[in-house]
């Protein structure tokens, strides 16, 4: 393992550490937070393993990575949205 | 592209591994305000800045490593999507958020 890898590895650990709020967050506005961090932080390990494993290709599975992210936030705000204006009672295990 | 090796260190990985490095707290960063920040919107804003700053920080160093001035540009435009998505993606989660109460 190089330098390189073990960066990757520190920012992984950082990732994981914020899944603690997917286990306790109150609304589901914070679990999604999380994944917005694995967003973030996976396009970061990506661009890093470029150099660690000497993948130049890895670069576009980081520009699918972030362009996924974005829309996985849209979804979930759009699926609130009609939960919202619906019958929103009885889904408690959601929020 | 040389990942060992310290004695053949030039300027341009230095430069490089310094900006890895400097990208490390800022994710740590943004994973503690995560979890300890009280509100929603505070944890947002834990996240969407010290996070978006940590990866244009790895971006930075990588731009170093690389040769080609293409993938350069491409590792450029990627920040920027992330940017922009991350921006759109913030205001969503926090106007949901405020309809929520």
């Amino acid at each position: 393992m190089n330098l390189f890898t073990w960066i990757a590895l520190v920012i992984l650990l950082s990732v994981f550490a914020g899944l603690i709020r997917v286990l306790k967050g109150p609304t589901a506005a914070d679990r999604m937070l999380a994944a917005q961090l694995f967003g973030t932080g996976g396009v970061a390990i990506l661009l890093i393993l470029v150099h660690a494993m000497q993948m130049p290709s890895l670069v576009d599975v980081a520009l699918v990575y972030a362009l996924l992210a974005a829309i996985t936030m849209v979804v979930f705000v759009k699926w609130q949205w009609n939960d919202h204006e619906g019958e929103g009672e009885g889904r408690d295990e959601f929020h | 592209m040389r990942g060992k090796g310290r004695g053949e260190m030039s300027f341009t990985d230095l430069l490089g591994w310094f900006f890895f490095l400097l990208a490390v707290p800022f994710f740590w960063g943004g994973s503690l305000g995560l979890l300890r920040f009280p509100d929603t919107n505070t944890r947002l804003h834990a996240l969407t800045k010290a996070d978006n700053l940590g990866l244009g920080f790895v971006v930075a160093g990588s731009i170093f490593f690389t040769k080609d001035w293409t993938v350069a540009l491409k590792l450029i435009l990627i920040w920027l999507a992330v940017l922009i998505a991350s921006t759109v993606s913030c205001f969503l989660i926090a106007n949901s958020a405020y309809k929520r109460k």
